[in-house]
């Protein structure tokens, strides 16, 4: 852990405090949440407060644990694929694909070709739904309403899409070991490619309407800034790190997983690291994303959704590791397995409460108004906090 | 002279005509809140973020849904916090609203249709609109809650950052008219001419437009609408100083948003847009045309407002200071110096 710096404009605001002694009024402790809009669930900042400077604070998190790392040792795999979905609700698809490929690694089978195309599909249609959401509430947690019903109407068509291929709109339960429920639905590729013309033009219209806007560049600029190298000693991941210059995304970089090889796309980062700049990349990201959909609707193979997988699933001895660049930065699972039908241990290390640990140090010497910038900016789901 | 003629030259007993005009203020708060709220708040908003708005309650696109709204706060149960200093808690809304209602005592609505013509009308009309922020800071303090009193300190401080482009955006209106009288104000826009031309009068917008701009901006700050909304930034503070009113009290805190907004868009339509007076309507016409015709510039005016409210993010308080400090006091007092000199040359 690097050293927790005070930021020079705070301490220089505390010697002027100390000076007048006899204004000195005190600090005040003030809770954020656990309800509180901003903090899109039940997450807890205490902060203490000079005015409206912060001067520490103070994340709880927990108050939505539900336990899932140790209910997955009662189920069995396939059961387990029900809760995970329920870990970052909002891309519950990305979230199925690092199990399933961890219990198919164990086993020894793999997913015929077909199916990891859908998978790559789903995902990435997944990613495009989430950072949709982030991109209209990112305009609301600064005071702009418009732009949230915005990204509410856009996301709707993509999870139309989800909803028409799986069944579920945010918990799609469509994984199998060994492949996927079923395939697609017939003239769903038409339907995927005629929606990722509405989610770029959409894309442009944020762009247009938040990024272009001067009163959120104020908000926004400078503010938040994570450097690099901080933010990677803290494990933060995903858009957050490559907008802070990392050029870093394990769909890339990892170890190969579903088709990403064989997609042509590009790793988007940003220099300057503050909360403009995760608009930024996740909004390059979107795009990003919607033209991988459209290759993967072009390099679309033929074939079947299943391998041959028997009927009650074992998975023999073992441990894996399997980590994914899902929307909200790296997921992964790390199984330990002892021959049953369940998994023996399963840690799961999700995005956000890495993300969210930065928290304290981000949060030093800002105002309020930046508080809620920053939080939005981070853009984590509590669900995937506290698991 | 047809006045003689008219209803209006009716001669009533002081008593009856205060209980009238009394009367027609109380009304015109709460109905021009609930226009203004429906209009804005529930339709245009709507539109322009692709949906629709209520659209059943009353039959025709939902126009009963605030005033069934409103009828639902008054059912609600009143509560105050434990902690709560009960009095000033009690008295913040009132404190609100009655601001509001003082502004609309000045407001002409015709040659006649005035309550009470100030020789200091705009003088009086800034200076009443300005008292709401007790009300505000009141409400915070006795609310006994933090976001609350966050909201009315930022409230506070940004009445002492608008007030003053406010009056200097005033100010030039008031150098081209001669008069501080908001009825004067409206005949010597009525009457006036631009270079010899007189078909239209001379609305102040035309030689104004820097003070309406000014005058837009303040506004907005003073009625607490984004992008100057910090005093009850949603997603910071909740809802900033009315988090801990229910009910009727925050009914009283609802009226008095939406009848400001009516208030100063009135001001705005009469000081810039030529009030009641339309070009060729003169006299008794103009009694009975002058409401509506003032109703209906009102309205573009709030559009403008609301139009900004519903695009714009919210700016931090330090940068709103900014803004009015660096930016909008000295074009201010430019714009005076311009109209001064302007009106000893011509």
């Amino acid at each position: 852990m690097t050293d927790i710096q005070l930021d020079p404009g705070a301490l220089r605001h505390l010697a002027d405090a100390q000076m007048n002694v006899e204004l000195d009024t005190g600090d005040m402790i003030l809770n954020l949440g656990p309800q509180h809009p901003a903090t899109h669930g039940t997450l807890r900042l205490v902060v203490r407060l000079d005015g409206e400077r912060v001067l520490a604070a103070d994340p709880v998190i927990g108050y939505m644990h539900r336990g899932y790392e140790k209910l997955t040792e009662f189920r069995t795999y396939p059961q387990v694929t029900t809760l995970i979905n329920r870990i970052d609700w909002l891309s519950s698809f990305a979230n199925e694909v690092p199990f399933m490929d961890a219990a198919e690694k164990l086993m020894g089978v793999e997913a015929p070709p077909r199916a990891q195309w859908i998978r790559t599909t789903l995902t990435e249609l997944s990613r495009i739904a989430t950072f949709l959401l982030f991109l209209g509430e990112m305009g609301l947690q600064v005071g702009a309403l418009t732009p949230a019903f915005y990204g509410f109407r856009d996301r709707e068509h993509v999870l139309n899409l989800i909803e028409a291929a799986t069944g579920g709109r945010f918990h799609p339960n469509f994984n199998r070991i060994g492949g996927l429920k079923d395939d697609v639905p017939w003239g769903w590729i038409a339907e995927t490619r005629a929606t990722m013309k509405i989610v770029l033009d959409a894309c442009d219209q944020f762009e247009d309407l938040v990024l272009g806007n001067e009163i959120f560049g104020a908000r926004t600029k400078g503010i938040g800034i994570i450097p690099g190298d901080v933010g990677t000693s803290y494990g933060v991941s995903g858009s957050n790190i490559r907008a802070s210059g990392v050029d870093w995304d394990l769909r890339r970089d990892g170890k190969p997983y579903l088709v990403y090889p064989e997609l042509d796309f590009k790793v988007w980062t940003h220099t300057d690291g503050d909360s403009y700049a995760r608009y930024w990349v996740r909004l390059q990201e979107t795009r990003e994303s919607a033209r991988m959909v459209l290759q993967c609707l072009e390099g679309m193979p033929s074939g079947p959704i299943m391998a041959k997988v028997p009927r009650i699933i074992k998975v023999p001895e073992g441990e894996v590791w399997v980590e994914t660049e899902n929307p909200l930065g790296q997921m992964a699972y790390y199984v330990i397995s002892k021959g049953a039908t369940g998994p023996f241990r399963v840690k799961i290390r999700s995005a956000s409460f890495s993300n969210v640990s930065i928290l304290p140090w981000l949060l030093q010497g800002v105002y309020v108004p930046d508080v809620i910038t920053i939080l939005a900016s981070l853009y984590f789901i509590l669900g995937d906090i506290d698991r | 002279m047809i006045a003689s003629l008219s209803p209006f030259a009716l001669e009533l007993g002081w008593g009856t005509t205060m209980a009238i005009k009394t009367l027609v203020v109380l009304a015109i708060i709460p109905a021009g809140a609930l226009i203004l709220g429906y209009v804005f708040l529930l339709k245009i908003m709507s539109h322009m973020q692709s949906r629709l708005g209520p659209m059943d309650p009353g039959g025709f696109h939902g126009w009963y849904q605030l005033v069934g709204d409103g009828l639902k706060f008054l059912q609600k149960e009143d509560v105050m916090p434990a902690k709560a200093d009960r009095r000033v808690f009690a008295a913040a809304p009132a404190v609100v609203v009655l601001s509001t209602f003082l502004v609309f005592a000045v407001i002409p609505m015709g040659p006649d249709l005035v309550v009470k013509n100030l020789d200091v009308g705009v003088f009086y009309a800034l200076a009443v609109s300005s008292l709401s922020v007790i009300g505000v800071l009141m409400a915070g303090w006795a609310s006994a809650n933090k976001f609350a009193l966050l909201g009315a300190l930022r409230a506070a401080a940004q009445l002492i950052a608008y007030e003053l482009p406010l009056l200097l955006a005033v100010v030039g209106v008031v150098i081209q008219a001669g008069t501080m009288s908001l009825q004067g104000i409206v005949f010597s826009q009525q009457n006036g001419e631009i270079f010899g031309w007189d078909f239209i009068g001379n609305p102040f917008i035309l030689t104004q437009f820097v003070g309406f701009a000014l005058f837009l901006v303040a506004a907005q700050a003073e009625l607490t609408q984004t992008p100057f909304d910090m005093p009850v930034a949603e997603s910071e503070l909740v809802s900033g100083y009315m988090v801990e009113y229910t009910g009727f009290r925050f009914l009283f805190f609802f009226i008095g948003e939406f009848g400001t907004a009516f208030g100063f868009a009135a001001l705005a339509a009469t000081l810039f847009l030529g009030g009641w007076s339309i070009p060729g309507v003169d006299g008794d016409w103009a009694n009975i045309l002058g409401p509506f015709v003032l109703f209906a510039k009102l309205m573009l005016v709030a559009f403008l407002m609301f139009w900004v409210r519903f695009t714009y993010p919210r700016l931090r308080e330090d940068q709103l200071q900014a803004l009015a400090w660096k930016f909008l006091i000295p074009i201010g007092f430019a714009n005076i110096l311009v109209t001064g000199a302007l009106k000893v040359a011509f």
